[in-house]
């Protein structure tokens, strides 16, 4: 596991750039994505989640309400469970 | 796809192509994130079981230093003679086995002020469940109610086999659980969610149902009242803390004397029977085994079946029932001593089980000082001191027979030559015990060793006897093929899958159902699914840390496992209430891999981490003085600082309890320049987390805190009669000993004045609570809130216990 970590693949990656990325994918700079939208994405692009990746990220990340994801919000909070 | 010029077509191309870089980036991080909370879940559970093994060696090198009064020390004068006996005997007079054998409890008169459940006899299905749902409510059950209950339990187990049979032909579905440890609402919710016992809904109950939590009483008195009522279908396996020794240990003595004060003396002594009497293991449809520990390669169920696991020791004129049989028994080794023939004396005997791992790898290191093998003391599985010596060529079956000793050993090549020089090393440090706690120099004479008696053998289970039950009851699976001692535990033995499959096909099971152990998900299958373990505590280590589980069989013998989680809600919820079962006071997961994304497990881990990590610091502190002669080595130019390398090896020597030091230093440490670390402020810091009494210096709390549950095992077994108190004398010849075989170094002053420190209100007497009090304060004052709330030090330099942004 350690050496996983190790590898240049899971070095941290910082938060603006985790921002810019969610703002790449949300052209319109709407603020969110859709939950069709974000799944769109993890699942048919870059290196794609499974199924159950999928879910597991939605279900921390997604309002329910709207069934959207506020991705500054998410980020801030995914951050802050880390440390 | 955009259609039209190339431009266009470039330009959607760079989209696309900046879209998918985008979904990487965010994927790859999300990885990241689980992989290092799973890391962090990882290393927290390790955390807690390494520091739970350790103390559970900590009992076990207890139990070698009273090894040592009992088979070394012969009084020779009244003042040791008291002085020992007070620690050993059983005080037992006629009119004690009088009380024992008639109604003890129908003396015991209820106040009609009493709001409690009522029990009468015979029980009734009503009763057993009225009894649930008052407990429930916080009830307490009145003594004499108590002691009624466990007399008709005694009752009852007596008659029983050792292996009790279940068909799934009477009772469609069994129910086996785990360990329960003390917790109340873990039990409350498997009758919940699973029904409570009936004709049809058979249980089996795994062992460990005491100890550590807080309702062990009433697990108890829930368990006996259901057996009573339903004898064919409520089932009952002994674990290794149904055992008055490791009691004293870890909690449950010390429950049912708070709660029931006078009467809790006659509780315990009769539960010590009650214990002992409780059946080995269960078979379901002569396919399943279920018993709490595990196996080992020697396991011989037909003599298990067979022996006496109530035997009596000796046949006192004054009590019929004499002693039973316990993996810690109770009888006075004196008593013992005087009734054999004195050439019988203390002998040595050597593990000559294979160990796989050199002693370093191990994560337990051995007791590798002169307790290279000794016979049991009377507390131990053995009753009586055995002659096998290796030295004995006869004796080399008991002498392998002497593997599964609660004394871990390194393997000798040679067993005469260790033997000569164990007899030799331990006779020294005998001596040294010997005036260090101020008794004169005794010449002890080496004593043959003949062979056991006949006469002998029929009073007391033979060592064999004994061995297969430790085994059953303290084993624990292991990946590698094989069978090796259990150091860890001090008992039983690793077996490997290759034991497990020649186990069950000699009697021709499917597979095997054992507890014992904590596990994460509150189960696990192991070797090749055909041992299951079952663990029905959950929030075991700390709110969070793990699921409990129980396994149904239906006449298929197909294991489904249901788990579950406590939460406070859960005494909200009345047996009536059953259909309005709301999931959110619950959380149930059935035979999933339960959500990881979820902001609530990342919560739950850093709570749980938070804990383990205290732990940690706390058992750090520890061994400070130890960590700074490591910390020096280190140093030779005495500059001051270690690398953060040096640190974890010089930390890891000391605490051996193999965890993964590197990972766990940014929690540990502020390191300081360059990747270099100020290990004396790093120390001093986290003595100052702990320091709060002004009497004690910091080198003795440390020693205190190290030891305590040690301290405590001691007090009580020193508390014969469970008064709660202990003469200044006591403490101090007993701390002067134990403190001299655990190679303490405290001096003689020191000593007076740490009994006189303890002696809060200078009476002469010790106050047991009281003293254990004070470490409780000191610990809750550092564990109340958060992480970030622990006493600081206001020195700038370093604090031992942030990190940026510690939550």
């Amino acid at each position: 596991m350690t050496e996983v970590l190790l590898e240049r693949r899971y070095r941290p990656i910082p938060e603006d750039i985790l921002l810019r990325a969610f703002e790449v994918l949300d052209p319109a700079k709407r603020g969110f994505l859709s939950k069709e939208e974000l799944i769109k994405y993890m699942t048919e692009e870059g290196e794609p989640f499974s199924q159950e990746e999928m879910e597991e990220m939605l279900s921390a990340a997604i309002d329910p309400e709207s069934n959207t994801i506020h991705y500054k919000d998410y980020i801030a909070m995914m951050v802050i469970d880390e440390n | 796809m955009g259609s039209g010029s190339s431009t266009q077509h470039h330009f959607a191309f760079q989209n696309a192509e900046k879209a998918f870089k985008a979904a990487a980036l965010i994927q790859r991080w999300y990885r990241r994130y689980m992989a290092r909370l799973e890391m962090r879940r990882h290393c927290t559970w390790s955390i807690f079981q390494s520091i739970e093994y350790a103390g559970q060696q900590d009992q076990v090198k207890l139990h070698n230093f009273f090894s040592y009064l009992v088979d070394h020390f012969t009084p020779s004068s009244h003042n040791e003679r008291d002085f020992l006996n007070r620690m050993f005997t059983e005080e037992r007079s006629p009119q004690d086995s009088e009380m024992e054998k008639s109604s003890d409890y129908e003396s015991i008169e209820v106040p009609d002020s009493y709001t409690g459940p009522r029990l009468s006899f015979p029980l009734l299905p009503d009763h057993a469940t009225a009894l649930v749902e008052a407990f429930r409510l916080k009830q307490r059950l009145h003594a004499r109610y108590v002691l009624n209950l466990l007399h008709e339990a005694r009752r009852h187990l007596v008659q029983l086999p050792n292996i009790s049979r279940l068909s799934t032909c009477y009772s469609e579905e069994i129910t086996v659980c785990g360990d329960l440890h003390g917790q109340l609402d873990d039990l409350i919710f498997i009758f919940y969610k699973n029904g409570l016992p009936s004709p049809e809904r058979a249980y089996v109950f795994n062992g460990d149902f005491v100890d550590r939590g807080k309702d062990s009483i009433e697990i108890l008195m829930i368990l006996f009242a259901f057996m009573l009522v339903y004898p064919k279908e409520f089932h009952l396996n002994r674990g290794n803390h149904e055992d008055h020794m490791v009691n004293l240990r870890y909690g449950f003595t010390k429950e049912v004397m708070q709660k029931y004060k006078i009467h809790g003396k006659k509780i315990l002594k009769i539960l010590q029977d009650v214990f002992c009497l409780l059946p080995l293991a269960t078979l379901v449809d002569e396919k399943v085994l279920i018993l709490h520990g595990g196996v080992s390669d020697t396991t011989d169920l037909e003599l298990l079946a067979k022996l006496d696991r109530h035997k009596s020791h000796y046949h006192d004129s004054e009590s019929e029932r004499g002693t039973t049989f316990s993996p810690f028994g109770k009888k006075s080794i004196f008593q013992v001593r005087a009734r054999l023939p004195p050439q019988i004396v203390s002998t040595l005997r050597c593990k000559t089980r294979k160990e796989n791992k050199k002693p370093a790898e191990e994560k337990g290191k051995n007791n590798q000082m002169s307790s290279a093998g000794r016979p049991s003391p009377w507390f131990l599985p053995q009753s009586r001191s055995l002659p096998s010596s290796p030295l004995h060529p006869s004796a080399h079956k008991a002498a392998r027979a002497g593997r599964s000793s609660s004394v871990p050993c390194s393997v000798a090549p040679d067993p005469k030559e260790l033997s000569r020089q164990v007899r030799r090393s331990v006779d020294l440090e005998l001596e040294r015990c010997r005036q260090q706690a101020g008794f004169p120099a005794i010449e002890e004479k080496e004593e043959p060793v003949p062979s056991a008696s006949e006469a002998e053998e029929q009073l007391e289970p033979t060592q064999e006897e004994w061995r297969q039950v430790v085994d059953i009851l303290w084993s624990d699976p292991m990946a590698q093929e094989g069978c090796k001692a259990n150091t860890v535990r001090g008992g039983g033995c690793y077996f490997g899958p290759n034991v497990t499959e020649r186990l069950l096909q000699k009697y021709s099971l499917q597979f095997l159902i054992r507890s014992h152990e904590c596990k994460p998900e509150g189960y696990e299958f192991c070797h090749n699914r055909k041992v299951l373990t079952i663990f029905s505590a959950s929030n075991y280590y700390e709110v969070g840390s793990n699921r409990g589980a129980y396994v149904k069989l239906g006449p298929a013998l197909t294991p489904h496992i249901v788990q579950f989680q406590a939460n406070k809600a859960t005494h909200k919820l009345t047996m009536r209430q059953r259909q309005d079962f709301s999931m959110n006071d619950f959380q149930e997961k059935k035979n999933q891999n339960y959500s990881v994304g979820g902001r609530f497990e990342a919560q739950m881990i850093s709570r749980v981490e938070a804990s383990a990590l205290r732990a940690l610091r706390e058992k750090l502190f520890a061994h400070s003085s130890d960590l700074l002669i490591e910390f020096k080595k280190h140093d030779k130019d005495k500059t001051g600082l270690v690398t953060l390398s040096d640190w974890a090896a010089a930390v890891e020597s000391v605490l051996h309890l193999g965890l993964p030091w590197r990972m766990l230093r940014p929690q540990l440490v502020n390191s300081q320049t360059d990747n270099m670390l100020e290990y004396k402020s790093w120390l001093e810091n986290l003595a100052k987390e702990k320091l709060s009494h002004e009497n004690i210096q910091s080198s003795l709390l440390e020693t205190l805190y190290r030891n305590r549950s040690n301290l405590e095992t001691i007090f009580r077994i020193i508390d014969s009669d469970h008064s709660g108190f202990i003469s200044l004398d006591e403490f101090r010849q007993t701390w002067k000993l134990f403190s001299s075989h655990m190679n303490i170094d405290i001096t003689d002053d020191c000593i007076c004045d740490l009994a006189r420190s303890i002696d809060f209100n200078k009476d002469g007497h010790i106050d047991i609570n009281e003293f254990l009090e004070a470490f409780r304060l000191v610990e809750q004052s550092c564990s109340e809130g958060d992480a970030s709330d622990c006493p600081r030090t206001t020195n700038t330099n370093s604090s031992a216990c942030s990190s940026p942004g510690a939550h």
